[in-house]
C-alpha cells in the first residue's frame, strides 16, 4: 500500500559537499529517501575524460569516501538512496560500489543503474543544432567536444526504485528530479499531474543545494545571524500523497531554516518564477510563499504546475583551450603601488618571450577582484595582492603566466612574498542545446545484472 | 533619505553560465516598498555595466517582498570559462546591496 507520507532527506549538494551533516541526516533524520546531489554543469565532462583514460573510473571521484560513511548507517535504517554521483560512469560507480560495500558491513543490497543520458553520438549525428547561448550551430564545438548529457527527470528515478532497489545510481538528472524521483515512486502520483509534480519540483529545488537552505550562504554577523553555523545540518522535506509539503532540517542540527532562508533559496538560480523549466514540468513559483509553523519548520503554499516541454536540455563539455595564474602579496608603505610595478614587469616579461594571450585578466586582491569595482576609488590597503590570469590555446604560454608571478619574489619589486603558481588549467567549457525526447532512450538496468 | 539597499534587504546570487542571477529581499513592508520602487532595472544595469553587463531583467514577488534580477553577461565569459577569481559570481550579492536608493520612508508600511 502507498505510504501516506515520506520524508526526503538532502545528503550533498556538490560533489565535494560537506560529509559529515550527510552522515547525521541519515542517523538522526527518521528518513525513508535520502537524496545527493554531486554533478555541477561541466564536473560531468572532467569524468568523460577520466573514463577515456580508465573505462571503471569516470564517476564522481568522493563517491567512495562519501558512501563509506553514508550507506552502512542509511542501509541499515532502509533509508532509500538516490545520487548522481554515477556522473559519466554509474554502471562503474555501482561496481566499484559492490567492491567495497562488504567491507563497511553492507553485504547484501540492491543497486539499480540509470543510463541514456549520455548523447555524444546524438551530437554528432546533429551537428545543425542550434546552440542555446549565442544561436550558433553545434557544428563548431563538436571537434573539441569532452561530454554531452541530457538532463533527465523523475521519472527513471522512479523507475530506479521501482525494481525494488535500494539505492539508484544516476548520471545526469535534472538536480529537483532526485527528489521528485522518490516522490513519484512512493505515491504512484502520475507523471501528468502537474500540481503533484510542481509542489515536489519546488521541494527538490529548495533542498538540492543543501545547507544553503538550512543558513548556509546567509550568515552577515550583527545583521542576519545564524544559530551554531559551525554545525549547520542538511534539510528534509515531509511529503505527503496529496502533495503537501513542509520543510525541516536535521533535529538538534545547528542553522537556520525560516522564510528569509528559503526565499533567498527559492529564487537561487531561478530566473523567471513563472518558468523553471525542468524535464518534468514547468514550475511556476511566482505565487509561492511560505508558512512558519515551528522553529526550523516551513510550509510551502502557491507552487503551480504548466506541462513539461518536448525536449530535453542537453549540456556539452568541450575544451576551451588553458589558462594560467598566479599570485603575489606585498604589504606595508607603498604596498599597492609595488604591486602594480609587479603586474607591469611580469606583462612585459610574458610580451619578451613572445607569448601571446587571448585575454588576460589582472586583479589586486583586497581592492577590486571580486568585483571589478574601479581601484582607484577603494582606500589603499595594508595588504595587497596581485593576481595574474591568462586565457591561450598554449599550454606553455599558460604555465608561464604563474611561473613569471612567482618568480617576482626574487626578480621583482621589494617585499614580494606569498607567492603561489597555480599552474596551467585546461578549461572545459560548457553550452546547451535542446533535442527532442524522443531522440533520448534512458534505460534502468540492476547492477546485479552487469 | 537615502539608503543603502544592504540596510533594508537581503540578496543571495548563483550563476547560470554567463548570466548571473540576484534574489533581493526587504527585511520588512517599508523596505520592500522601497525596493520595488527605487531598485529599478536601470539602476542595477548601471551599477553592474563596468562588468561587461546587461541587459538586466526584474521579476516581483511581492508576497516574499523579493525581487528577482537576471543579469546578462555579468560573469566574464561564463562560471565554466571566466578568468575571474569568483567566477560563480557568488559574491555579486554584496555589490548589489552596495547600492543607494532615495526616498526611504522608514515609517511607510
Amino acid at each position: 500500500m502507498a505510504p501516506t507520507k515520506i520524508r526526503i532527506g538532502c545528503g550533498a549538494g556538490f560533489s565535494d559537499d560537506r560529509i559529515p551533516p550527510g552522515v547525521e541526516i541519515v542517523e538522526r533524520g527518521e528518513l525513508d529517501y535520502l537524496a545527493m546531489e554531486c554533478l555541477a554543469e561541466r564536473t560531468i565532462a572532467r569524468e568523460t575524460l577520466d573514463r577515456a583514460k580508465d573505462p571503471t573510473k569516470g564517476y564522481t571521484p568522493v563517491l567512495l569516501e562519501r558512501m563509506e560513511a553514508i550507506m552502512p548507517p542509511a542501509l541499515k535504517r532502509g533509508i532509500k538512496i538516490v545520487t548522481n554521483m554515477g556522473a559519466a560512469n554509474p554502471m562503474g560507480a555501482a561496481n566499484i560500489l559492490r567492491k567495497h560495500a562488504p567491507d563497511w558491513g553492507c553485504p547484501d543490497y540492491s543497486c539499480a543503474v540509470v543510463r541514456g543520458d549520455e548523447v555524444t553520438d546524438i551530437m554528432r549525428a546533429h551537428p545543425e543544432l542550434a546552440l542555446m547561448e549565442d544561436g550558433a550551430p553545434l557544428e563548431s564545438l563538436l571537434p573539441r567536444m569532452a561530454s554531452a548529457n541530457a538532463y533527465l527527470g523523475a521519472d527513471v528515478v522512479a523507475q530506479g526504485f521501482a525494481t525494488g532497489a535500494d539505492l539508484v545510481i544516476t548520471g545526469r538528472v535534472a538536480d529537483p528530479a532526485l527528489f521528485l524521483g522518490p516522490m513519484l515512486h512512493a505515491f504512484g502520483w502520475s507523471y501528468d499531474d502537474y500540481a503533484k509534480l510542481a509542489n515536489g519540483t519546488l521541494a527538490g529545488h529548495l533542498l538540492e543545494c543543501s545547507g544553503q537552505l538550512t543558513g548556509g550562504c546567509f550568515a552577515d554577523p550583527g545583521k542576519k545571524e545564524v544559530e551554531d553555523l559551525a554545525g549547520l545540518g542538511y534539510p528534509l522535506a515531509d511529503v505527503w500523497a496529496d502533495g503537501r509539503v513542509e520543510i525541516s532540517k536535521t533535529p538538534g542540527s545547528g542553522g537556520r531554516l525560516d522564510i528569509a532562508t528559503c526565499t533567498e533559496q527559492l529564487l537561487y538560480e531561478m530566473h523567471d518564477p513563472t518558468a523553471y523549466i525542468t524535464p518534468d514540468c514547468v514550475l511556476d513559483a511566482s505565487g509561492v510563499s511560505f508558512r512558519q509553523l515551528a522553529k526550523d519548520r516551513v510550509a510551502l503554499d502557491g507552487a503551480r504546475g504548466k506541462p513539461r516541454t518536448a525536449t530535453y536540455k542537453v549540456v556539452v563539455g568541450y575544451f576551451d583551450g588553458y589558462m594560467g595564474s598566479g599570485e603575489m602579496g606585498f604589504a606595508g608603505t607603498n604596498a599597492v603601488a609595488r604591486a602594480k610595478l609587479g603586474i607591469e614587469v611580469v606583462k612585459e616579461r610574458l610580451r619578451r618571450r613572445g607569448l601571446t594571450y587571448s585575454e588576460m585578466r589582472i586583479d589586486l586582491i583586497g581592492m577590486n577582484s571580486l568585483h571589478a569595482n574601479d581601484a582607484a576609488l577603494a582606500p589603499e590597503p595594508y595588504e595587497v595582492r596581485l593576481r595574474i590570469a591568462a586565457r591561450t590555446t598554449d599550454k606553455k604560454a599558460a604555465e608561464a603566466v604563474g611561473a613569471e608571478v612567482r618568480s617576482l619574489h626574487m626578480q621583482g619589486p621589494t617585499g614580494a612574498g606569498g607567492g603561489v603558481n597555480f599552474g596551467a588549467r585546461q578549461i572545459l567549457a560548457v553550452k546547451s542545446v535542446l533535442i527532442p525526447r524522443e531522440w533520448v532512450k534512458p534505460e534502468i538496468v540492476m547492477e546485479r545484472a552487469a | 533619505m537615502s539608503v543603502r539597499v544592504y540596510d533594508i534587504a537581503h540578496a543571495r546570487a548563483g550563476d547560470k553560465g554567463n548570466t548571473s542571477n540576484i534574489s533581493v529581499t526587504a527585511y520588512d513592508e517599508a523596505g520592500w516598498q522601497t525596493i520595488h520602487r527605487e531598485l529599478t532595472t536601470e539602476r542595477v544595469l548601471a551599477h553592474f555595466r563596468h562588468l561587461g553587463a546587461g541587459p538586466v531583467r526584474r521579476y516581483e514577488l511581492p508576497q516574499l517582498r523579493a525581487l528577482n534580477f537576471v543579469i546578462e553577461n555579468a560573469l566574464g565569459g561564463g562560471v565554466t570559462r571566466s578568468l575571474a577569481i569568483d567566477p560563480h559570481g557568488k559574491s555579486l550579492s554584496a555589490w548589489m546591496l552596495m547600492i543607494d536608493l532615495p526616498g526611504h520612508n522608514e515609517g511607510a508600511a
